[in-house]
């Protein structure tokens, strides 16, 4: 078996790893063009090696299914903060050294310019991205919502909800909703009281709730008037407000943000200019360049340290950004440790209760 | 019959005729094997290997059992123990493999081994696994006091279980039981889904079976009667959605059906409806079983058509011209006659209807998740023995379904074209 996963990874890989140094494999989609424009044709001029972007709709089982295989075709992935951890835990990845990735301008060392937890075993934060809550403004003449608590008022705010099909991230945001302190969510939801809490206050809008399953389904809810207000991930909501000029605005009350990671597979063909694209990517500039491109933060401080300008020349990004001081008033980082603990348990619970 | 006196049959070279005809035939067959070499090699390659590979998946894991031989030897030395309150000797060996795990960076892997069968044990077994080295007797009062989740009966029974790389116990998970304090038990309410959605997946990909083929069936019999001219147009009809993309069709259904979509607003504008009283027929069932039925709908059509396109239309006259009404004709004459066009149309569509999952994915909110859009989701978390006991399971249904299918209908009635 093991040769012809081999065979057909070789086949399949063969045609577009032929010619490239490096192959980075990400999301594809506004995602993966802005990492193509902020890290990957950056990094060709600058270093002359020739790299290549490749689509994934979710990377992290693709490099799973190579490093069993034996035959690994990528160099880089971009694989969301649990993935990075689980698949290190696994032995899949290749570890990272913090000491190897550049220092700030001002010579701060990466260990401490970068945010707490950005940087792993095996992963490097690329950007901070978030799942917020956004409302079409036409449709809230008086008071517009605000807060967490306000998108499960259904008598204050009538009309239908948008909400992502997954325990993941909604748990969490109903537990806010219903008043929990974001120190204590995590806390909250490791007693089987917790979850039925959080049960119990998603039951409250279960009837009016349009469950959606792919990222751009979220803006399309609100453009198309099913839903007044939905739960997407903010980059999704600034590209449709900014580009397509949608009367959409984001709540950043109850946030639920993580890092999204770059990481090597264990056995990458080339290991050395992995490591130099990662650190080339990560560096001060690369994640400036990435905030220009999507609405998602830097993981440096020293990114953010002059005013990031979004590609179109005018808007500021930094009111955008999860990680903006005003954003994070009450703001939950996801907890990777917890989901990889009870990602099964809890989703399982999740379908059942969604087929009651 | 010959008996032993009878002189064989010879040929004109003086072989007995049997052997000639059977040397003849070997040739033929040899050859007609050749022919399919390719194909078998095709179909052994990415379909049978590929299928025998997951079901191995389903009952073997090593994560747990490669990296803890001190525990391994000490369960099969004490198969009696008593998993409510084990002995300080599985402690100790606990802790001495533990210890191991970390210097071979083999923790996360045993630890998620576990995790499928008790939540929570990737985070213990890390911590464990970081203080082992330091650890001094007795063993089971410094782990305890560590984290007393060590002295579980469940994690117990899960690394007895798992201290063999054969195992059931993805199959105990995908049938909703759960590993409780006295060993696997019918599992919470709360929490049991796989069988449900086993039962509403054959659930619906029947319903829709008998819409497609109530919906196909004067399709294909207008395909099958009208002049050349009109039935090729029609026949365009039928393809250029079976042509079009999968989520293209998916999205028009959308646009079409949904609350404020183009259905509802006509209905609104024509005044049927009111404003506030729009039809839900999209992110529920409904909407899954639309678009699913017009997706499969080609796939019911196309057989029956090439069945309806041979029956003579000399059976149906000479019935009516003895006698039969309309409604006998049809009954007794010409649906029997397109009895194989139904059953290859009805397997087909039932098969395919079986494993969608984008579909139902988009269009059907929080009804319209089936069993492997699971499937889908145990691939992407990594739970890869559990996703492969689950479609092995979604196979053997399949496979007794089809074998009922065959002693009712008989699969040598089957006619695709």
């Amino acid at each position: 078996m093991k040769k012809i996963l081999i065979l057909s990874t070789a086949l399949t890989g063969f045609a577009v790893a032929a010619n490239a140094d490096i192959t980075v494999m990400s999301w594809g989609g506004a995602y993966g063009e802005a990492q193509t424009e902020a890290f990957v044709k950056p990094f060709i001029a600058a270093t002359g090696k020739a790299t290549i972007m490749v689509d994934s709709d979710n990377p992290a089982p693709a490099i799973k299914a190579m490093v069993e295989a034996g035959n690994v075709t990528v160099d880089v992935a971009s694989v969301e903060y649990a993935d990075g951890i689980r698949l290190c835990d696994e032995g899949m990845l290749e570890p990272i050294n913090v000491a190897s990735l550049p220092a700030a301008p001002d010579g701060t060392p990466a260990a401490d310019d970068f945010l707490a937890g950005a940087v792993t075993e095996c992963a490097v934060s690329t950007d901070i991205w978030a799942n917020v809550y956004g409302f079409d403004t036409t449709k809230f003449t008086g008071a517009a919502p605000a807060t967490a608590a306000d998108f499960f008022d259904l008598a204050k705010f009538p009309g239908k909800r948008g909400l992502h099909k997954s325990a993941k991230a909604v748990l969490e945001f109903a537990l806010i909703g219903d008043g929990v302190p974001v120190g204590e969510v995590y806390a909250v939801l490791s007693t089987p009281e917790g979850v039925d809490r959080a049960f119990a206050k998603l039951d409250s809008i279960k009837a009016d709730v349009v469950w959606w399953e792919a990222g751009s389904q979220a803006p399309q809810l609100l453009a198309d008037g099913e839903v007044v207000m939905t739960t997407a991930y903010n980059g999704r909501l600034f590209a449709a407000a900014m580009n397509e000029g949608k009367p959409f605005q984001i709540v950043w009350d109850g946030q639920v943000y993580e890092n999204e990671m770059f990481v090597v597979p264990k056995g990458a063909p080339n290991m050395a200019d992995a490591m130099e694209f990662i650190a080339f990517a990560t560096s001060t500039e690369g994640l400036r360049a990435s905030a220009q491109q999507i609405s998602y933060g830097p993981a440096r401080k020293s990114s953010m340290a002059e005013e990031i300008i979004y590609k179109d020349g005018k808007t500021v990004m930094a009111p955008h950004l999860p990680t903006a001081p005003e954003n994070l008033t009450n703001a939950l980082l996801s907890s990777a440790d917890f989901w990889v603990d009870h990602d099964a348990e809890l989703n399982e619970r999740f379908q059942a209760w969604l087929a009651q | 019959m010959t008996t032993a006196t009878t002189e064989l049959l010879k040929t004109a070279d003086g072989r007995p005729l049997r052997e000639a005809l059977a040397a003849a035939q070997a040739r033929s067959k040899r050859k007609a094997f050749w022919l399919v070499f390719p194909l078998l090699i095709f179909v052994l390659l990415t379909f049978l290997i590929p299928i025998g590979y997951m079901l191995k998946r389903s009952v073997e894991h090593d994560g747990f059992s490669k990296s803890s031989p001190t525990l391994t030897a000490w369960f099969q030395a004490n198969s009696d123990f008593d998993h409510m309150n084990p002995p300080e000797a599985a402690f100790a060996a606990l802790v001495t493999d533990l210890a191991q795990m970390q210097a071979t960076k083999n923790t996360g892997m045993a630890g998620t081994r576990i995790n499928y069968t008790v939540p929570g044990t990737i985070s213990l077994f890390k911590k464990g696994a970081r203080e082992a080295g330091d650890m001094q007797p007795p063993f089971k009062a410094a782990l305890l006091t560590l984290d007393h989740a060590w002295g579980a009966p469940e994690l117990w029974y899960a690394m007895e279980a798992a201290a063999s790389k054969w195992t059931t116990d993805f199959y105990q998970v995908a049938t909703d039981r759960k590993l409780t304090e006295t060993g696997w038990q019918r599992g919470d309410d709360k929490q049991r889904i796989y069988l449900y959605l086993f039962f509403k997946t054959f659930l619906v990909s029947g319903i829709i079976t008998v819409i497609c083929m109530l919906l196909a069936f004067p399709v294909a019999h207008l395909l099958a009667v009208l002049p050349m001219s009109k039935s090729s147009l029609l026949m365009i009809l039928v393809l250029l959605p079976f042509w079009t993309s999968l989520l293209v069709r998916t999205t028009a259904w959308i646009a079409l059906l949904q609350e404020q979509g183009i259905v509802n607003d006509a209905l609104v504008w024509m005044g049927v409806l009111s404003d506030e009283g729009r039809l839900s027929m999209m992110y529920n069932m409904t909407g899954t079983i639309i678009a699913m039925t017009h997706v499969l709908l080609p796939f019911m059509i196309l057989p029956l058509y090439s069945v309806m396109r041979v029956i003579p239309p000399s059976y149906a006259r000479a019935a009516r011209s003895l006698g039969a009404t309309s409604w006998t004709t049809f009954r007794r004459i010409y649906l029997p006659q397109t009895l194989p066009g139904i059953a290859a149309g009805s397997l087909l569509v039932f098969i395919l209807a079986v494993g969608y999952y984008i579909t139902p994915a988009l269009v059907g909110g929080a009804e319209g998740q089936l069993i492997s859009n699971l499937i889908s989701f145990h691939m992407s978390k990594s739970n890869w023995s559990l996703a492969a006991a689950l479609a092995a399971m979604l196979l053997a249904a399949i496979l007794v379904l089809y074998w009922i299918y065959d002693r009712l209908v008989g699969i040598d009635r089957l006619k695709l074209g």
